[in-house]
């Protein structure tokens, strides 16, 4: 069976994928929003596994973090809120997270877990590159799993090559030299590096990620890439308007 | 075997380098060029000759007379203290500003937790003329003061750490992020043997100057290069590191690493990362560090706030998995009591994190022809007021 992910990738549009941290607002609110970003045209879903030191993430996702810990969120009960997902979702769903929960658990065992409930792949920030090509590709292919690896302007041509050579599914694209949550807009300088890697005609599709904020963002990102992913602007929508609002958020997006 | 890291970035199955991506650039160049440059003459020349005229270097070696006495065996101290801005930690900072220097780079940033490696981050900045921005937890700002104003009277500027428990891994987390955000002109000057490779092993090679000195110290007063026992306290653990650096293959020398105990391991406030920690990844680097079930790191708790590091350094995660040293934790009353000790025996107030190195003597039975050499890594006029509320001076 093919990945959701590589399903979703194939369809003639430009993907809209969306971040939140699991068990923020409420620790029970993970399925309900997950069932509602579905409902309101969402593509994909990166439901944020919080970790109590996310060094790669601004303030808005720090806080959400934070308050969904202090709301009770750990790996065991975020699998008990997603066990019967699938009887109810059906596009992709990531689970993105830093490494030492993870390794915590027990690398494989997560991995398990995550074939179960019907997770598509995973984003581990801090897993390098090599570590998992050396010690943990072979997990996540037994349950099918598609780890999904970032490229930044900075990164050499070289290592995206690499990268996109060892990619199953999209390549992360982060917009600029920022974590996330900084929404000053796209320059000249993002528009050059998302067309330069457009041109680069990797094997792999490219989702932007970090700086999206609306409409004018996600359109400027898409135009070379295959897709955009929304976090903290997300989060600040849901902490101001609860779940129930969230078509007001994409359609706000998608205009 | 060696205690040494190898050629991956691991000291036995710790360390490593478990950093996003957006670091990536950042580390690599510090991996491909460290060891070329830092072994360069004119790097060698230039990093001597400050930490012998502007550090103070070398530190004494003193035979402690009385406290020898006191407990029945030979101590030798290596005072640390002497050094320039009161401790150990400027012999790190002096060798990565040169570095950066070397490196290009324009813009310094550094994490502070009891505030003395930021003190030793800010000084070097101002005596290249480099801008400096030192993270601080909003909760050490608070309990710091002294040491803030020397950082801002030094020309840095001093940025609280808002986030999680704003205490030093959270100002170690905002310095990473800036590092993140600034990938290019920007040098990360890491203040103890943590984080990803390359940097545990580049802080102990510029603290290594601490066990070079102690070798030919020793023999000129012993006629041996070896000590039988080495001491020191571990928060991070540079100051062990370079006690123990030229001695960690010779298993003559027995390594003692002293970790705060807090108010005792049980009390749930310790920083006691061998007993309480489990393997796990902090700040880029595999090693013990102090967390729940779930993997999210807790915050540790001692009356020094050098050691309150809920981490350990990978090389001393493996000294203790291999039993290559000798881990000790000392209680806050114990600590507390030794540096006073000390103050009333040898005329010298220890900071409180030496202080926990100095109360093994009352832990640990040592035999009267013993030769102990135990790192004297910072003076206490830091902590003063500490003192002055705790005895009720």
């Amino acid at each position: 069976m093919m990945n959701r992910i590589n399903k979703k990738l194939k369809e003639d549009k430009k993907l809209l994928s969306i971040y939140f941290s699991a068990g923020y607002p409420r620790l029970e609110d993970t399925k309900l929003i997950i069932e509602n970003l579905e409902k309101n045209g969402v593509d994909m879903i990166e439901i944020g596994l919080p970790f109590s030191d996310p060094l790669a993430d601004g303030p808005t996702i720090q806080a959400s973090s934070t308050q969904a810990l202090k709301n009770g969120m750990s790996s065991e009960i975020l699998f008990n809120q997603l066990k019967d997902i699938r009887k109810t979702v059906s596009i992709p769903l990531i689970i993105m997270g830093y490494f030492n929960p993870i390794l915590q658990y027990g690398v494989e065992a997560f991995c398990q877990k995550c074939q179960e409930t019907g997770i598509d792949g995973l984003i581990i920030p801090d897993l390098p590159v090599d570590v998992y090509n050396e010690q943990y590709k072979a997990i996540f292919q037994k349950y099918g799993l598609i780890n999904v690896f970032l490229i930044t302007p900075q990164t050499s041509i070289e290592r995206i090559n690499f990268i996109d050579s060892i990619s199953e599914g999209f390549i992360y694209m982060v917009s600029s030299a920022s974590v996330t949550g900084s929404n000053s807009g796209f320059g000249d300088e993002q528009t050059t590096y998302f067309k330069r890697i457009a041109d680069m005609n990797l094997k792999n599709s490219q989702i932007v990620g970090f700086g999206i904020s609306n409409n004018e963002t996600f359109t400027q990102a898409t135009k070379h890439a295959k897709g955009a992913i929304i976090g903290s602007a997300f989060i600040k929508h849901l902490s101001t308007h609860g779940v129930d609002k969230i078509k007001t958020f994409t359609s706000s997006i998608r205009n | 075997m060696s205690y040494n890291i190898n050629e991956k970035g691991y000291y036995g199955e710790f360390g490593g380098a478990y950093i996003p991506e957006m670091l990536y650039p950042n580390i690599e160049e510090l991996r491909q060029k460290y060891l070329t440059i830092t072994a360069d003459p004119s790097f060698q020349e230039d990093f001597h000759q400050l930490l012998k005229d502007y550090v103070g270097r070398p530190t004494p070696l003193y035979f402690a007379k009385r406290l020898s006495e006191k407990y029945n065996t030979k101590i030798y101290l290596k005072r640390e203290d002497l050094n320039h801005t009161g401790a150990h930690k400027i012999n790190n900072t002096v060798g990565q500003i040169l570095l950066a220097q070397r490196l290009g780079k324009t813009r310094i940033i550094a994490e502070t937790g009891a505030g003395q490696h930021g003190v030793a981050t800010a000084t070097v900045c101002a005596l290249m003329g480099i801008e400096c921005i030192v993270y601080m937890g909003e909760v050490d700002i608070a309990r710091q003061a002294p040491n803030v104003a020397r950082m801002k009277m030094l020309g840095a500027k001093v940025v609280p750490a808002l986030s999680g428990s704003r205490t030093l891994k959270d100002a170690t987390n905002e310095a990473m992020r800036d590092w993140i955000n600034n990938p290019v002109n920007t040098h990360y000057i890491v203040g103890s043997v943590v984080g990803p490779h390359p940097y545990p092993d580049m802080v102990a090679r510029f603290q290594a100057i601490v066990s070079e000195e102690i070798k030919s110290q020793l023999l000129e007063k012993e006629g041996t290069e070896n000590p039988d026992y080495l001491i020191a306290c571990v928060g991070g653990g540079s100051n062990a590191a370079g006690t123990y650096y030229h001695y960690l293959d010779n298993e003559e020398v027995k390594l003692i690493a002293v970790e705060a105990a807090g108010k005792g391991i049980d009390s749930g406030e310790s920083a006691a990362t061998s007993v309480l920690g489990k393997e796990g990844i902090i700040h880029g680097s595999k090693t013990l560090l102090m967390q729940t079930q779930d993997g999210q790191i807790t915050e540790p708790y001692s009356i020094s706030a050098g050691l309150d590091y809920p981490g350990v350094g990978p090389m001393h995660a493996n000294l203790y998995k291999t039993g290559r040293a000798e881990f000790i934790a000392i209680t806050d009353d114990e600590a507390m009591t030794a540096g006073l000790e000390l103050s009333q025996l040898e005329g010298i107030i220890p900071a409180i994190e030496t202080s926990h190195a100095l109360a093994v003597f009352e832990h640990k039975k040592f035999k009267p022809d013993d030769v102990i050499v135990l790192n004297l890594s910072g003076r206490g006029d830091k902590d003063l007021q500490n003192y002055i509320d705790y005895f009720k001076l």
